[in-house]
């Protein structure tokens, strides 16, 4: 039993895990040792780009529900983040006498607690479809969402929303970058470790099979509805604490984060790392933000050449990175 | 006689000028095999997806353990206790054939919002999951992605899913098609002795396991059950071996 566990927690695939986390991480520590504090923010972004898709994959890898609109929770995280520190600012009340926060807890829960009300309403009514009309109908919501931020001028409209002084968090001087960043890949590494929990679970095995067959997992009486109802809500959560922390990081957020841009962007990470892989969100971030950085230097049409790269995975290395790496996935 | 397990009433279902089922009615009642025969585009798989609830009639009703679950759609059906096969096999084919079983095991114990706790290392799955996977010979193949097991490992996949998940009915849609002589022969045996465990609405084109196997015969023509009684009866009936034996030829 034990050595049966064992064998299952040290697979290639956990491996390339810990080597990208351990390169992630000691990355920004060089960069601080040799005083470039501009690779910690790249590696800031990298964590949290793979937090927000490693959200998007449980929807998307686990249960194959294809959102198109997965910004407006990035989004929605963000706001709660520019929104709350806003008010705690300039000291006016937010609703009911409630008056804004610069901690990032409470930024969390109340950007996570209004996308998953968002998800659960969306859902409500995009799951009762599949295929296209799945990925529409979540597209529609989000630019929804994108056009309504646009529009209301009370916290910027389309000028978007500055963070004065970056959020803080209890025992972390969140203004130093390196200590940002250390918040920020802890994050990822729990949700990375409840994204493989969750995978492994009763309701993991429900939401794959639900991918893989719907009409099977209703044959042996799980109504695929409920399951990937509350796997859109989850995933929904995560990306949006990621994106109260993307707010964090640029101090700033605006309606970009909402558009289906974002959306796009958030699956492109996907497939480039590897759908419904562990690290395939983040080997996914890494090339994303390593391409964004080393080709945007040079042409400003750099995502020519990173469409050039998705198309070789698509054609090629349907795993994407991660696949590459580590083989084809296993299920126990 | 006891209570019918299943019963359908006058199950009508039409795809544009066809009559896929007209008026169907039948019994299925403890202990029994029946069996539904007829030939190709009959009707029977659209029959087979009434009852489970993949398909809704245009009317009638279906009556399940003493309920009514013509509103029920598959799961709630398949919670209840019918355990469906299918014609084209249907399973998780990236899952392990062992991971098939065990979420039928999972869906029989209740819930499946749990979220934290492994599935591969829960004895109250994997160990029932087992059981069912070596009543049907398929305990050297559990590790096995159902994908890449073969056509008749996959039939006996589908039946262990069934048998994991309880069913107070099967509902075998074709088990033997695609199974070598020797395999027909091995579950013919089987499903011999799961009759006592709970009844089975068989469709098979197999007449050798039909006659060896039913106590009960419905033949369905165009949708409509033109013959139902015992084997020998439908041996002798004129109409069936008319429309469907094709003994007179």
């Amino acid at each position: 039993m034990g050595e049966a566990m064992a064998r299952n927690l040290i697979t290639r695939e956990n491996l390339i895990t810990l080597v990208l986390l351990a390169a992630l991480l000691v990355g920004p520590l060089v960069a601080v040792a040799l005083d470039e504090t501009f690779y910690v923010t790249l590696a800031t972004r990298i964590a949290i780009l793979a937090l927000a898709a490693t959200g998007l994959n449980l929807a998307l890898g686990l249960g194959g529900l294809v959102s198109f609109g997965h910004a407006a929770f990035f989004g929605i995280g963000g706001y709660a983040a520019g929104i709350l520190a806003t008010h705690a600012f300039n000291g006016e009340p937010l609703i009911f006498g409630l008056s804004g926060t610069k901690n990032m807890l409470i930024i969390w829960l109340v950007g996570a607690v209004s996308a998953a009300v968002v998800a659960a309403a969306t859902g409500l009514i995009a799951l009762r479809t599949s295929g296209v009309y799945f990925i529409m109908i979540t597209l529609a919501f989000a630019q929804m969402i994108y056009y309504f931020a646009i529009s209301w001028p009370a916290y910027g409209g389309e000028d978007g929303l500055s963070i004065f002084v970056r959020n803080g968090f209890p025992g972390v001087n969140t203004l130093q970058p390196l200590s940002f960043f250390l918040l920020c890949f802890a994050v990822l590494i729990v949700g990375l470790v409840f994204f493989a929990v969750l995978k492994n679970s009763r309701f993991g095995a429900a939401l794959q099979a639900g991918r893989q067959n719907e009409t099977r997992l209703a044959a042996v009486g799980i109504a695929p509805f409920r399951i990937r109802l509350a796997a859109f809500v989850i995933s929904a959560m995560m990306t949006a604490i990621a994106g109260a922390l993307f707010a964090d990081l640029n101090r700033f957020v605006s309606p970009a984060m909402l558009s289906w841009h974002m959306s796009g962007e958030l699956i492109v990470l996907i497939i480039l790392g590897g759908t419904g892989r562990l690290a395939g969100p983040l080997a996914g971030a890494c090339v994303y933000v390593l391409f964004e950085f080393l080709l945007g230097g040079m042409t400003e049409h750099w995502q020519l050449f990173l469409g050039l790269v998705l198309l070789g995975v698509v054609l090629f290395a349907r795993g994407g990175v991660i696949g590459l790496l580590a083989g084809r996935a296993h299920h126990g | 006689m006891a209570e019918p397990i299943l019963r359908l009433e006058g199950l009508n279902k039409s795809f544009g000028a066809l009559k896929a089922s007209d008026n169907v009615s039948l019994e299925l009642y403890p202990g029994e095999i029946h069996a539904l025969i007829g030939p190709n585009g009959a009707g029977k798989s659209t029959l087979i997806n009434q009852i489970s609830g993949a398909l809704q009639p245009d009317s009638g009703r279906v009556y399940f353990a003493g309920e009514d679950v013509s509103e029920l759609g598959m799961a709630a059906r398949a919670r209840l206790g019918m355990g469906r096969t299918f014609q084209v096999s249907s399973l998780a084919g990236e899952f392990s054939a062992l991971r098939n079983v065990m979420l039928a095991v999972q869906s029989r114990q209740g819930s499946s919002f749990r979220f934290f706790k492994p599935v591969m290392s829960d004895r109250s799955l994997v160990d029932p999951a087992m059981d069912a996977l070596a009543r049907v010979g398929l305990e050297d193949r559990a590790d096995v992605p159902a994908a890449e097991l073969s056509h008749g490992e996959r039939r006996q996949l589908e039946i262990a899913i069934a048998l994991a998940l309880g069913a107070k009915a099967f509902l075998l849609d074709e088990p033997m098609a695609g199974m070598g002589p020797e395999g027909s022969k091995a579950l013919t045996r089987f499903l011999d002795g799961l009759r006592h465990e709970a009844p089975i609405l068989l469709v098979e084109h197999d007449m050798d396991a039909v006659f060896a196997l039913a106590d009960r015969v419905s033949v369905l023509v165009y949708g409509r059950i033109i013959a139902s009684g015992t084997v020998e009866e439908i041996r002798r009936d004129s109409a069936v071996r008319e429309a469907y034996l094709g003994e007179g030829a």
